[in-house]
């Protein structure tokens, strides 16, 4: 599985109340979530996103409250993929759950910059950046993780396990 | 090796001796809950596992909370489908409007979790249980979908970090400012995937309630789960609320931690954190002047008899500051029922604030105080982010109920020693 687009750089404790704010929870329409995705944090971004598009962001990001809502606003606008030096741990939890592919690595939140073309391949963690012309080498997900991320999340592999 | 309070919980729950940091494990669940904003998108993920119930209809709780009563029509839809499925799965612990309260402070007072319980919610401030020394942390809405259907989930095993609490704190320092000062030496992302264990010998000058309100804001430090050790106050309150056996776990003496962290409580100071993060704190005494506009006292934090007992003790006889606005809110219909027998409500109302029924509503900046452009809040709730509380422009203040409601008479930031 490989991801490739531009990238939206953001910098620490992005947290879930500027990527979904409270006040449009009253809806868990994926597509209604979309339209207010990072409004806080960055007005334009869901003008200018595109299918494919990947976040980079440095320590913590999507640190705050449980809500799904966020990585599920995420995807539905489009992004691949989410590059931090570190996920705050329910946004982690919640990512894998619902299939949004997320990586941690330190050089690539670090080196990475706005507008950059990178490309993500989530076997071997390599992460190519093909406008400075740079790799930089994630973690690839353990095995259990890359499971349920191939079965498109929790619920599948639930369901084929209650089943059996 | 030795294990960790929490190890040892989660060990017993997945059937085996002994686990380790970083081990992943799948562990039975005593208890799994969700509120009106997250049990929705549950339900939807529910139906897609294509069981007809959940594993256990006196362990599943819904509470709905956050929106209500119902702020607007998309709400009201959201607590409909919660209130059917309740229904139809035949939920016990199931709680509307009327019965409910803010969900961290609704179930410990309905003795729904007890010490040792593994508890899984779909709401960041699960942690607060860690009180009552039971491993319980917040997860999103496909974990409580999974969890209501099979009775278990995955975790990762975290290693922990051991704060140990020294010597008795002075009069006006509470739970909250222990807590936020600890968020201040480690930062929002300091415990991060990491459990927070509590112990020393100044535990024992902490209530119960100073004890809910330390480990709920557990998640602020980026922490998996802040946990107490059991203690004859601990034994007393599940006594008095639960009916359910309990079990006591303490940590091996060689367990290992990543770090150990003293804290010398008789040298700290009301702590204020300062927008836009948890971690900004100050003590009183390096608050310059802060005008407010608004005081929020409540929440899953503050929002128990002991924070309203001292707020009315603040306020009681006194007139809140001109051009402030003080928004009460009790934590549940109990103390809501409490505070209205002891007088408080009545102080409050005479003083200038304004006394809400039990829900979410400002803390989030869902209804019931939502913040101006340009506008300032002290509150006593857990999350002072960018918009937390109404407009990207406007700005939260994070404190205790005793600073709050010392702010709310002089108009700006204060000691409460000081009115
Ligand atoms: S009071 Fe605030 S922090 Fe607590 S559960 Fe409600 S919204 Fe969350």
């Amino acid at each position: 599985m490989k991801a490739n687009g531009k990238v939206f750089k953001y910098g620490e404790n992005v947290d879930t109340d500027v990527i979904i704010p409270a006040r449009y929870l009253n809806s868990s329409d994926p597509k209604e979530l979309a339209l207010h995705c990072m409004e806080d944090i960055d007005i334009d971004f869901v003008k200018k996103v595109q299918q494919g598009d990947i976040i980079v962001a440095t320590k913590n990001f999507g640190c705050g409250s449980s809500r799904e809502h966020a990585p599920i606003a995420i995807k539905a606008c489009g992004i691949s993929c989410v590059i931090a030096h570190s996920f705050a741990r329910i946004f982690y939890r919640n990512a894998i759950n619902t299939g949004l592919a997320i990586l941690e690595c330190s050089e690539a939140a670090e080196r990475i910059q706005s507008g950059d073309q990178i490309e993500v391949d989530f076997s071997t963690g390599i992460i190519t950046n093909l406008t400075k012309n740079e790799f930089y080498q994630a973690q690839p997900f353990p095995k259990f993780m890359n499971d349920i991320i191939a079965k498109e999340g929790l619920i599948n592999t639930l369901k084929e396990k209650l089943d059996s | 090796m030795g294990m960790t309070m929490t190890q040892k919980i989660l060990a017993t729950h997945a059937g085996l001796k002994e686990v380790c940091a970083g081990q992943l494990i799948e562990a039975k669940l005593d208890l799994v809950l969700g509120n009106d904003v997250t049990t929705p998108v549950a339900i939807k993920e529910f139906k897609k596992i294509g069981v007809n119930k959940v594993f256990d209809h006196e362990k599943v709780a819904i509470i709905l909370d956050h929106f209500t009563p119902n702020k607007d029509i998309k709400s009201a839809e959201h607590c409909k489908m919660c209130r059917e499925f309740a229904i139809d799965k035949n939920i016990d612990n199931f709680f509307d409007v009327g019965s409910m309260g803010i969900e961290h402070c609704l179930i410990p007072e309905k003795g729904l979790v007890v010490a040792g319980d593994v508890v899984i919610g779909a709401d960041s401030h699960t942690c607060t249980y860690g009180a009552l020394g039971a491993f319980s942390t917040g997860v999103g809405s496909t974990d409580m979908a999974c969890g209501m259907a099979s009775g278990y989930t995955w975790f990762k095993v975290p290693s922990a970090i051991k704060f140990i609490l020294k010597n008795k704190p002075a009069k006006w320092v509470s739970g909250k400012d222990i807590i936020l000062h600890i968020i201040g030496l480690i930062g929002v992302d300091g415990a991060l995937y990491k459990s927070m264990e509590f112990c020393g010998d100044g535990l024992r000058y902490l209530t119960m309630d100073d004890r809910f309100t330390i480990a709920n804001m557990a998640i602020e430090a980026g922490g998996k789960n802040g946990i107490f050790p059991v203690d004859e106050k601990t034994i007393e309150y599940l006594k008095e609320h639960s009916v359910k056996e309990f079990k006591v776990f303490e940590a091996d003496d060689d367990a290992n931690y990543d770090e150990i962290i003293e804290i010398d409580l008789s040298k700290l100071r009301p702590t204020v954190a300062f927008p836009h993060l948890p971690e900004n704190t100050k003590t009183i005494d390096e608050v310059e002047e802060i005008t407010i506009d608004q005081v929020v006292i409540g929440s899953c934090t503050n929002g128990r008899m002991e924070d309203l007992r001292i707020a009315a003790k603040i306020l009681k006889g006194k007139k809140i500051a001109k051009n402030v606005r003080v928004i009460i809110f009790p934590g549940t219909q109990k103390i809501y029922l409490q505070a209205l027998r002891e007088g408080l409500i009545e102080d409050f109302v005479e003083a200038g604030a304004t006394v809400s029924t039990p829900t979410c509503g400002p803390c989030l900046g869902g209804h019931m105080g939502i913040l101006a452009k340009g506008e300032r809040c002290i509150s006593t709730t857990n999350r002072n982010f960018v918009g937390r509380m109404g407009h990207v422009d406007s700005e939260v203040y994070l404190a205790s109920p005793a600073v709050a409601a010392a702010s709310a008479l002089a108009g700006k930031i204060k000691d409460p020693e000081s009115v």
